[in-house]
């Protein structure tokens, strides 16, 4: 008897999809409507800091995606065990491990972008978006929907530190990813035709000037106004 | 490298916010009233000059490639880098705790206006980021302090200079989308053009 009434419980409260529509959202929501860098002022520090060239920039963007996903999944499974006094401490031991690790297998194996990172991959650890959806988000939610939610958040960021690299990469050494663009571009034209690069792109005030027109563009679109 | 040099730089030219993005998070957030920014960097300062030195002699005595040989020689080959940080952080979060203990005691009006922001200096990256610079540049004990206080004052010059301007922008006509951090991306690009002019300056 009572088992048959569990299993009807059960029955009545079917198990939810595994993209319903509320998870969707929580990967789609942080990417523009509430994005970490430019609505919820998240993350700045690093964002800036790698963005000269798109390279660097791409695997710091893997990392974090990484860090957060992993970070979020972590604590939404101790939740319930970890004690709301010491939570930062908790949250920051396991940050901090699993930036150790990010930080070793980049060592190991491409030393050369570990020696260009240099100390911006340890300060993933104080990236505010890990913390900030650890407090937010995985300390109540089930581990599923936490790694959706930091899913979500890390490519927000990601596609926005991109959207800046790229033009800063571009006007700042005339080249994306590398490839020089510029010299194609005054290949057309003959050899006496050259492109300028903006030094000031490749200083780190060309990064606060483009992420802030970003942030106008962006927010003009979505009609985010701060009061 | 000259004491007084280096802190000239640190807080001119190598500065926390404008050459290296450090602490932009607390810098973007709380930088809205004077007030509370001298608050909020008076307690960088005083963080920084206190978990750079400590965290120098962790690294120096037990973290660096060889540096157990103090306890017995056997331990000379140990290399514990990889533990830099987990434990440089665990510093941080302590002295932090610390600082939030003092303020709350001596200082209630300040600490009831940092509000969460205190806490959140443990994750802020220009605590972190004072300690990993130290650790890569090979700092002395003595060059450690002078350049945790000194990114220190940096970054309170930076923060109550913004404040300021802030202050004075609520009677400027802002379009709508740039309001709040737009504006402040941009004028931080700004004051980032006026400090590159000590840039040329050989110390």
């Amino acid at each position: 008897m009572s088992a048959e009434t569990v299993e009807k419980a059960i029955e009545k409260k079917p198990a939810e999809a595994l993209f319903s529509k509320r998870r969707k959202k929580l990967v789609t929501d942080p990417l523009v409507d509430d994005n970490p860098i430019t609505i919820q002022v998240l993350g700045i520090c690093s964002a800036l800091a790698v963005t000269t060239q798109m390279k660097p920039t791409l695997v710091m963007a893997i990392s974090v995606i990484f860090v957060v996903v992993m970070s979020n999944l972590v604590i939404s499974l101790m939740r319930n065990t970890i004690p709301s006094r010491v939570r930062i401490i908790v949250q920051l031991a396991v940050v901090a491990t699993l930036v150790t690790l990010v930080s070793e297998v980049l060592r190991a194996f491409a030393y050369d972008m570990y020696k260009e990172l240099s100390v911006f991959v340890g300060l993933i650890i104080t990236n505010c978006i890990v913390m900030g959806r650890l407090e937010a988000f995985a300390l109540g939610n089930k581990p599923y929907d936490s790694v959706l939610d930091g899913f979500g958040s890390a490519l927000g960021y990601a596609w926005i530190i991109l959207a800046v690299a790229f033009f800063r990469e571009l006007w700042g050494s005339g080249s994306v990813f590398g490839i020089p663009v510029f010299d194609y571009v005054s290949g057309i034209f003959g050899s006496d035709f050259q492109l300028a690069t903006n030094g000031l792109m490749v200083s780190p005030v060309g990064a606060f000037i483009i992420l802030g027109l970003i942030i106008w563009i962006q927010r003009t679109k979505t009609g985010y106004v701060e009061h | 490298m000259d004491l007084f040099s280096l802190g000239i730089r640190s807080i001119f030219i190598d500065n926390m916010v404008f050459a290296y993005f450090l602490g932009m998070c607390s810098f973007l957030a709380v930088s809205k009233k004077v007030s509370t920014a001298l608050g909020l960097g008076a307690a960088v300062i005083f963080v920084l000059t206190v978990t750079v030195p400590v965290n120098w002699l962790l690294n120096e005595f037990v973290l660096k490639e060889g540096a157990l040989t103090w306890v017995s020689g056997e331990l000379a080959s140990i290399d514990l880098t990889f533990l830099r940080f987990i434990m440089f952080i665990a510093i941080i979060a302590a002295m932090v705790q610390l600082v939030e203990m003092v303020v709350e005691k001596f200082a209630p009006a300040l600490y009831g206006a940092l509000g969460i922001f205190l806490p959140l200096i443990a994750v802020n990256c220009a605590i972190l980021g004072g300690s990993l610079f130290m650790a890569q540049r090979d700092y002395t004990l003595a060059e450690s302090a002078v350049y945790g206080f000194g990114s220190g004052t940096g970054f309170f010059l930076a923060i109550v200079a913004l404040a300021a301007i802030r202050e004075k922008l609520k009677y400027s006509h802002v379009p709508n989308g740039l309001k709040g951090l737009g504006i402040t991306m941009l004028l931080t690009g700004l004051m980032g053009i006026a400090f590159m002019s000590f840039m040329g300056i050989d110390l």
